[in-house]
């Protein structure tokens, strides 16, 4: 039974990102994963390399697409070219949902690479959900969106970050891919208590939960997916299954990437958490 | 907000003192965006600018290590930041950021004077490789097509395929980098902390003036780079450009040595080309 509507792959557990440091260990040890991760944009190529690791890691494991770069936030329209080749990577994959991030970051055609925050209005709100069953009216795949950690917070905003995520998706009928780590890194550089965002947005929407390191500095904390995940962050994964109910997971390593077994044992470790969890939802929605 | 990120970092790596307009960086920052305790609202622009401009700078830092070799670190990134200036991300991916780096280094050649015509042939082969890397690539060429068009075949070249002259030996230049270090290209990753740093390490020997003629193509997804004589280029350059075989061979060979076996050697070159996959069916309606 899937814990939640827009998580019907329960059976998905703990996955991690494909990352090139790790393609031949991969190819060749062809070790027992759940599932991969994989940077959509890596690979909306024409051919050559990327595609022919790809379709061998495809042979072999199951694939869910994630995405950097279709900023629902921004006021572009999306871009059509971009769209036909997500559609037809979906199609490779058959991926069975497709995560993008809640921000903006291309203005009059120009691409930050960056994953930037919105003023959260209920104009912003309204304006990216209807972007967001755009693309998933296009793509003709589930979408899930996932909550970005943040360094800034803009005087125009009208509610809160956890207020605009449950707007947005509630507008857009989609999911929630719930970064626990950016829960936790924006909670600190904004100062809010990262458990009332937990317990108040809509669980029955989270379909992927991200957890990942991050890197404290002398004035705030970056987000920098280099490093384990940090004890107040598996706290905080803990408390989101237990909200959730079993929800397919992955760890993020990016930066300074270890070994593929050092990823894997990091990632495994959810599965005291998610072991414990049945697919339905357990805790009350209480500050922990 | 995207005006503070496309506008180049100070020598500080800080945001400009003035906005585009005359006014304070620090009164429009604080019109927007809130301050924190610790952070004021521009130190918290600063954390997106920075990471743009590492970001972007990173991936041409990546893409281009033999233009980054010869300028040296210093003027390789007042190169890269003046480009990235005037030609910020168009696209979707960073992959195609550096497209327009060779025609810049022609157009500011006091960027990388005295070297600017070494510079532009390395920018121009390195770019080559990074369309080999994923271009696309079209149907092979058949022996039926070749049979039905006779003398008036127009064939294609691989989109993927970059024929070039250089006035330097840029392809020995850029395996003496490569042998230095370990790759020329790594993901780009979206976690960056820090500006590039001098990868301190021996440069090879800066290539003295020799006129060579290469093609930079892929084969079982793996990058090559292949000298061609100067008749040889001549005839791929003429195919390239859309003349038929007996034309593209006629041109090539205008005025070339008599006592050469010609028609020997353009059919190894021909057996060779075709084995590699370099031709394909031109498209009715264009080049390739």
């Amino acid at each position: 039974m899937p814990a939640n509507p827009f998580n019907n792959q329960t059976d998905y557990g703990i996955g991690i990102g494909l990352r090139v440091p790790h393609y031949r260990h991969i190819l060749e040890k062809k070790p027992v994963v759940d599932w991969f991760e994989i940077i959509s944009e890596n690979f909306m190529v024409d051919a050559g390399r990327p595609l022919e690791v790809l379709d061998k890691i495809l042979e072999q494991y199951r694939v869910v697409q994630h995405g950097v770069s279709m900023y629902f936030g921004s006021a572009d329209k999306p871009d059509r070219e971009h769209l036909k080749r997500l559609k037809t990577l979906t199609r490779r994959t058959n991926t069975p949902w497709l995560s993008d991030h809640l921000c903006w970051g291309s203005v009059d055609g120009r691409y930050t690479h960056d994953l930037l925050p919105m003023p959260y209005t209920h104009a912003v709100a309204k304006h990216t959900a209807a972007k967001i069953r755009e693309v998933r009216d296009f793509v003709e795949v589930p979408i899930c969106v996932e909550n970005v950690s943040s360094y800034a917070e803009f005087h125009q905003s009208e509610m809160t970050e956890w207020e605009f995520l449950s707007e947005v998706v509630e507008m857009a009928d989609c999911g929630i891919l719930l970064d626990v780590n950016n829960i936790y890194v924006s909670s600190k550089n904004h100062g809010f208590d990262p458990y009332d965002y937990l317990n108040n947005v809509p669980h029955h929407r989270v379909g992927q939960i991200h957890i990942a390191g991050h890197t404290k500095y002398k004035k705030y904390i970056l987000d920098t997916h280099d490093h384990p995940v940090l004890d107040p962050v598996w706290k905080m994964y803990d408390h989101a299954i237990k909200l959730c109910g079993h929800t397919a997971t992955l760890l993020e390593w990016d930066d300074r990437i270890p070994s593929f077994d050092e990823v894997h044992h990091e990632a495994l470790k959810a599965t005291q958490f998610l072991g414990e969890s049945s697919s339905a939802p357990k805790a009350e929605p209480v500050a922990a | 907000m995207s005006e503070a990120l496309f506008r180049p970092l100070t020598a500080g790596n800080r945001l400009q003192h003035s906005w585009s307009d005359g006014r304070a960086t620090a009164s429009v920052a604080a019109d927007f965006v809130k301050p924190t305790r610790g952070l004021g609202s521009v130190e918290r622009l600063e954390i997106y600018a920075r990471s743009y401009w590492f970001r972007v700078l990173d991936c041409l830092y990546d893409d281009y290590p033999g233009v980054r070799a010869i300028l040296g670190n210093g003027r390789f990134m007042k190169l890269a930041t003046a480009f990235l200036a005037q030609y910020p991300s168009a696209s979707f991916t960073l992959r195609n950021l550096g497209s327009r780096l060779p025609q810049f280094i022609l157009d500011q050649p006091a960027l990388s004077a005295p070297r600017t015509p070494l510079v532009h042939d390395m920018a121009r082969f390195e770019w080559a490789q990074v369309v080999a890397f994923d271009g696309p690539a079209l149907p092979l060429l058949t022996q039926d097509d070749i049979l039905d068009a006779g003398a008036k075949l127009r064939v294609a070249l691989q989109p993927y395929l970059t024929v070039m002259e250089s006035a330097y030996p840029v392809d020995e230049f850029a395996l003496a980098l490569k042998q230095r270090d370990a790759a020329l290209r790594t993901e780009a990753s979206n976690t960056l902390t820090a500006m590039p740093s001098s990868r301190a390490a021996a440069r090879p020997r800066l290539p003295r003036p020799a006129r060579i003629f290469v093609a930079v193509h892929r084969q079982d997804n793996l990058l090559f780079f292949k000298r061609l004589e100067p008749e040889a280029y001549a005839i791929l350059t003429a195919l390239r450009d859309g003349r038929t075989l007996t034309a593209a061979c006629a041109t090539a060979l205008r005025g070339a040595d008599p006592s050469v076996d010609w028609a020997g050697r353009v059919q190894e070159w021909f057996q060779a080309w075709q084995s590699l996959g370099w031709f394909c069916r031109r498209s009715k309606r264009g080049r390739s």
